[in-house]
């Protein structure tokens, strides 16, 4: 699918609207989008949506040697993908320039400012850690993956239990979720990022940009903040000369959207965490609202299955038996295969050259004496065929050649005519100098 | 109601996990579902008939492309061969020659897999194409079955079921004729087993059209 373009028309309704203090979806500039969370069965599954824009995230986890350099702590590895059910210009698989960017950010702000106590996913130093594995997918793009990216990144790490483990000497022993309950992560904080787009170089600032405002602004800052205020990545796309004082906006701007959404992930987790605790339902089926009406519900229904032997057993025996005739191949003469029961080869028969040539490679140390015969009954089996008045076919090129140099004499005779008594000439000709041949061999 | 239906399992018959389907829950795509059958979710996507990119376009018909996306790590083999069956599913319904050399590409995303994912794929792009008002020759369900060693048949599985059977088979069932459009097995099961798997995957497909009749209804239902 390719992706489809902003026109200039919309372009300039936008950057007018902007100038204006107005956005398309009614915000106000520093209004930020609703963010929905929700959690799957599993744990460290969830969905973020931040308006329309919908990310996907799964956190997994498993034993891995670490690295030499760092033997005592755990790995962790974030990757998002750019699902090409997110937007029509994005192709599965691709590294493009924006999604390497993104992981780049994702990576600063979740590994980089050490949210994660890695110490505590080591299991046996310098030979077994914990590898956590965070999986991303946009899929839905509606501006600002980037910051409903680092929501369910942080929502997926805080939502993830890992298998409890122990050591005793060598052994590393660990329990499956029966036997023990699960671990969470132990996490310092949880940066988040705030994204303000700038227009008219940088006159207008936007918080929480959509993709068409993506599309028309001039750059992008990202600031990543957690909620004691302290900034863990400051990311500008470049494009624009920004001002001590606009960055420091920015950050006091970032400082209230981290507090409030901060707030509202905690209240999620706590949440799922009270559902879960009283044996209630959850999971994506329970987060679909019941009074949707493009959503709709079937509760656990029941198929009857009683009669399906009766329905199968008619079945086969309503069934015909496998055929077992088998088609004998026939071999009428040798060089040519026949497949079916008394079909009549619809190829006609040898041509008398060809069979003549048969023949010969039958009985390839023939005396020459029997050769001159063969000629003669060549001879008469060509005056044969001209009274039929049959056109003969002739598959030598060289005597074709022949009929076209010869020119027509007689127009009166039929083609056909003078096409035999050139062919029998030539190929008598040919004969004696198919023998001359052969003599010299 | 609980234990009525696990009766109801014990005495042989069986019974199809609780159905949730989203129609449009994507803004982007041109059409999406998003389809859940008890603890397995996918969300389909599906954009076109639009124009196709490079040597991807078919003089004749429309070229449909499907992708399935897990939800760790890259897709292998496994997703490999389940978007062919997936793709050759959508084929025989979708009426493709009224779209010549367009291209129409569907994009299924395992959100949750809890046992019967294929049949959970089939069900949510035939919502996806459902949604997007693609022409149809008719619909398409999916259904697993799993065979228990001790011989019962069980409909729609979860991942602990499908683990204990000896064969789980999935079809693919067309609404007009109820014929078998698509089926895949693992495991070794007789004829008469696969005959009645497929009797029983057609009496489901049949609670499964009223399912999708019901949410299409309730979809239209304020115009």
């Amino acid at each position: 699918m390719k992706p489809s373009p902003v026109s200039n028309c919309e372009r300039r309704f936008l950057l007018r609207a902007i100038e204006e203090g107005k956005r398309l979806d009614g915000r106000q500039c520093y209004d930020y989008r609703n963010v929905r969370i929700s959690f799957g069965t599993e744990y460290g599954c969830c969905i973020v949506e931040l308006g329309k824009t919908r990310v996907l995230a799964q956190v997994s986890c498993e034993l891995v040697p670490p690295k030499p350099s760092r033997p005592t702590e755990g790995i962790l590895f974030v990757n998002l993908e750019l699902s090409p059910m997110a937007a029509p210009g994005l192709e599965p698989g691709r590294q493009s320039d924006l999604l390497v960017k993104l992981n780049r950010q994702i990576e600063r702000c979740l590994r980089n400012s050490r949210c994660i106590d890695t110490e505590s996913l080591c299991v046996v130093a310098g030979e077994k850690v914990w590898q956590i594995r965070l999986d991303m997918h946009l899929l839905n793009h509606d501006g600002n993956i980037i910051d409903a990216a680092s929501i369910a990144g942080i929502v997926a790490l805080c939502h993830f239990r890992r298998p409890d483990v122990s050591v005793q000497g060598e052994e590393v022993t660990v329990y499956t979720p029966e036997e023990r309950d699960p671990v969470p992560l132990s996490i310092h904080h949880m940066p988040i990022c705030v994204s303000f787009a700038f227009f008219q170089q940088g006159t207008y600032l936007l918080v929480d940009p959509s993709e068409r405002e993506e599309r028309v602004m001039d750059g992008l800052l990202v600031i990543a903040m957690n909620k004691h205020q302290e900034i863990c990545t400051i990311d500008s796309s470049g494009g624009i000369v920004l001002l001590k004082n606009q960055v420091l906006r920015c950050s006091k701007i970032t400082a209230v959207k981290v507090a409030e959404i901060t707030e509202l992930i905690q209240k999620a987790l706590e949440n799922d965490q009270k559902v879960r605790k009283e044996g209630g339902k959850f999971g994506f089926a329970e987060s679909i609202p019941n009074q949707k009406i493009t959503a709709f519900k079937m509760e656990s229904a029941a198929v009857d299955t009683n009669n399906v032997e009766e329905q199968a057993e008619e079945i086969i025996t309503k069934a015909d038996p496998p055929s077992e005739v088998f088609a004998n191949p026939v071999l009428y003469t040798p060089g040519t295969a026949q497949i079916g029961e008394g079909i009549e080869n619809s190829w006609g028969d040898f041509e008398e050259s060809e069979r003549e040539e048969a023949a010969e490679e039958e009985g390839e140390g023939d005396a020459t004496a029997s050769e001159c015969q063969k000629m003669e009954i060549e001879g008469t089996s060509i005056i044969e065929e001209t009274k039929t008045d049959e056109p003969i076919l002739l598959s030598d090129s060289e005597e074709e050649e022949v009929v076209i140099l010869q020119p027509q004499e007689l127009p009166k005779k039929t083609r056909a005519q003078t096409n035999l008594k050139q062919g029998s000439t030539s190929k008598k000709a040919f004969i004696k100098r198919r023998k001359k041949k052969r003599a010299a061999h | 109601v609980a234990m009525e239906l696990w009766g109801y399992r014990a005495m042989g018959g069986s019974c199809l996990r609780p159905f949730s389907c989203e129609l449009g829950p994507l803004s982007r795509p041109d059409g999406s579902a998003a389809f859940l059958q008890g603890d397995t979710s996918v969300l389909a996507a599906l954009y076109g008939p639009a124009e196709a990119k490079g040597n991807r376009e078919l003089p004749e018909r429309a070229a449909l492309e499907v992708l399935l996306r897990p939800k760790t790590g890259l897709p292998g083999v496994g997703e490999r061969s389940r978007e062919q069956l997936l793709r050759r599913t959508c084929e025989a319904v979708v009426l493709g020659r009224l779209h010549p050399r367009c291209a129409v590409s569907v994009v299924l995303q395992v959100v949750a897999d809890g046992g019967s994912l294929l049949s959970c794929c089939l069900n949510a792009a035939c919502m996806g194409l459902l949604d997007a008002g693609l022409p149809l020759a008719s619909l398409f369900c999916g259904v697993t079955c799993a065979l228990h060693p001790d011989g019962s048949l069980i409909l729609d599985p979860t991942t602990r079921q499908e683990q204990e059977a000896r064969a789980v088979l999935t079809f693919a069932i067309d609404s007009a004729e109820k014929k078998v459009l698509m089926a895949s097995t693992k495991g070794a099961c007789s004829m008469e087993e696969m005959q009645q798997c497929i009797a029983a995957a057609q009496s489901a497909a049949d609670t499964i059209f009223q399912f999708y009749r019901d949410s299409i209804r309730r979809r239209y239902s304020k115009s």
